[in-house]
């Protein structure tokens, strides 16, 4: 979209808030923090699970702050956005919030006081929560020990720091609509569905987002983009060189590695960790409803798997003999094939996936790939997971072009990406604080 | 031939271009000071400095190192002169048995080289990646404190 385009946009977003200003909400008011006592012990546990599956610590918890309490900075596009205090303290935190206002949050994206929210809060999502999921939610957060800690200020470019504008955008994008079950469908995948468009919102990461940051309707799961990640297709264009299944979507999600895919790393990382301590019968709801999404694989394709796979269990090293004087081999020799051209079981240490079978190298972007060479894949503190050195030290930008490089053509066997010079450097100057020192 | 600058000195290297670091300054160059571990980049033993960045060299081969420094424990200090680094460890009694503290002092060495403040937390999130068996990881937190310390004012040793 060019400049002009875009200052529309803004233009129309700026009239249609002008134009809905009467869509002003009041400000419910206050309560007094209820007592735990006044919730039922099962209808916590309930909004405990419902928690993990929408994944709100991940934006609701600061890096080594008390869970819940706020104060992690979700980088986007217009600008720094702040996850906000959800523990039950009545000055910084939503203790004095009654249900109503909580529901209305969830669904219509206001606060307390009636200040719209902005969209990084996937309320676009939520909105499909049933009444009863809500209440259990609730139950849970306002039973969490409250901490008061104030949330940071937003900090947006001009004109997004207008909250009045969100009301806008939400005329043009937020569909206030509950979840519609499909009757074609079994009920495992109406649990599914349920959760993947409401909930565990997996459209905010997994699908491109358009330039005021909504997602694209007719581009459902295609891929996105989120915090220097490349978040892979869901749909048909999925990048895993083996096709999914939803059995293999299940391993993925429980145990975050899955041995024809390889480990997740990134934001996903503490997706998969919440889902580890979900009941199984929701995550493989979940698995069953993402699997429908990609089509059915080609028996082509399926074939193809079945080969990568076999040819990944034999063992046989990636570089090829044709490839030995590439640079790029070279140096995959020598720094990575000592774990990844190991045919090991991919859970003992030291085994690592064997890249032919990696989305990373297969998809439409290699900022996933750079990533991991750069970083490794470094589990939060204090959580398992499968981790691999970094090689930001080691390697040049050049030599790292020189591995992607290779990787792409003789791994995936793919076009090669353009510009991985620059997304190099775009991912070196995003690092986070603690690996760039490495 | 393989020219490989270590210590701010150039060595002509007569090994395979896939041979870790490790094995060359260990084996060709007799610097011992970094150790094998786990031969996979997991335990940190191995640490030595490129370019001012700390690198496992067990998984670092010499075919990447072409014009660039690497640095080892053997250019912080000696025995009789220990570098600020070296002396904090001494006085923190920060080796149990040993084998991972050339490791742990070259990722100290990069993290202060760069930042001679590091809070608490930057040192813990820095010297994440190396492991000690023993479990003496408290004193060596203590140690690369210290030697912050050490590296403002300019005392603790050469510290070349």
């Amino acid at each position: 979209m060019s400049a002009r385009r875009a200052a529309a946009a803004v233009i129309v977003v700026v009239l249609l808030s002008l134009v809905s200003s009467c869509a002003w909400h009041p400000s419910i008011a206050p309560i007094e923090p209820p007592a735990r006592a006044s919730f039922d012990a099962k209808l916590i546990a309930k909004g405990a699970e419902l928690a993990a599956i929408g994944d709100c610590n991940s934006c609701h918890t600061a890096p080594g702050g008390r869970t819940y309490a706020g104060g992690r900075a979700l980088e986007t596009p217009f600008g720094t956005i702040y996850g906000t205090n959800i523990t039950p303290d009545p000055y910084t935190g939503i203790g004095n919030w009654p249900p109503a206002a909580f529901v209305r949050a969830m669904r219509e994206g206001v606060d307390r006081e009636g200040h719209h929210l902005y969209p990084a809060f996937p309320y676009n999502h939520f909105t499909r929560m049933s009444d009863d999921d809500l209440a259990a939610l609730y139950a849970y957060l306002m039973t969490r020990e409250p901490v008061r800690v104030e949330t940071p200020a937003n900090k947006l470019a001009f004109p997004f720091n207008i909250r009045a504008l969100i009301a806008g955008w939400k005329l043009l994008y937020l569909e206030r609509a509950a979840f519609a079950s499909n009757t074609q469908q079994s009920n495992e995948w109406n649990r599914g569905a349920y959760l993947v468009e409401g909930l565990a919102h997996c459209g905010a990461c997994h699908t491109p987002r358009n330039r005021l940051g909504a997602e694209k309707k007719d581009e459902r799961f295609a891929g996105g983009e989120i915090e220097g990640w490349h978040a892979p297709a869901l749909n048909a264009s999925a990048p895993a060189p083996v096709p999914w299944t939803a059995e293999r979507i299940y391993t993925y999600l429980r145990t975050g590695s899955e041995e024809a895919h390889g480990a997740t790393a990134g934001p996903m990382a503490p997706v998969v960790h919440n889902l580890s301590g979900v009941s199984e019968s929701e995550v493989r709801a979940i698995a069953t409803y993402i699997a429908s999404l990609t089509a059915q694989a080609s028996a082509e394709r399926q074939k193809r798997g079945q080969e990568l796979v076999a040819r990944a269990q034999s063992g046989g090293p990636l570089a090829i003999p044709q490839a030995a004087s590439d640079p790029g081999a070279q140096i995959y020799r020598g720094a990575c094939g000592v774990c990844h051209d190991t045919p090991r079981d991919q859970t003992t240490s030291g085994a690592a996936l064997n890249l032919t079978l990696s989305s990373a190298v297969a998809a439409p972007s290699p900022r996933n790939l750079v990533n991991f060479i750069l970083d490794g894949i470094v589990p939060d503190e204090g959580t398992r997971g499968r981790w691999m050195p970094g090689f930001a030290g080691a390697l040049t930008d050049g030599q790292i072009v020189a591995l992607v490089n290779y990787l792409r053509q003789y791994a995936a066997g793919a076009q090669p990406w353009k510009d991985v010079g620059e997304v190099v450097k775009q991912a070196r100057r995003g690092m986070p604080e603690s690996y760039a020192q490495r | 031939m393989i020219n490989l600058n270590v210590n701010g000195r150039a060595y002509p290297v007569d090994a395979d271009p896939d041979t870790p670091l490790l094995y060359v300054l260990r084996d060709h160059l007799q610097l011992n000071a970094a150790k094998f571990g786990c031969g996979l980049g997991q335990c940190g033993a191995c640490t030595v400095m490129v370019d001012g960045q700390a690198v496992f060299s067990c998984i670092t081969p010499i075919s990447v190192l072409a014009n660039r420094q690497v640095k080892t424990v053997e250019a912080l200090g000696t025995a009789e002169s220990p570098g600020p680094v070296q002396r904090a460890f001494i006085e923190e009694q920060a080796a149990q048995c040993g084998y991972c503290i050339p490791g742990m002092m070259m990722r100290a060495q990069a993290l202060l080289e760069k930042n001679a403040l590091p809070t608490a937390a930057q040192i813990r999130a820095h010297m994440s990646t190396n492991l000690c068996r023993c479990g003496t990881h408290m004193r060596i937190l203590r140690a690369v404190a210290r030697a912050a310390g050490y590296m403002k004012t300019g005392s603790g040793g050469n510290g070349r």
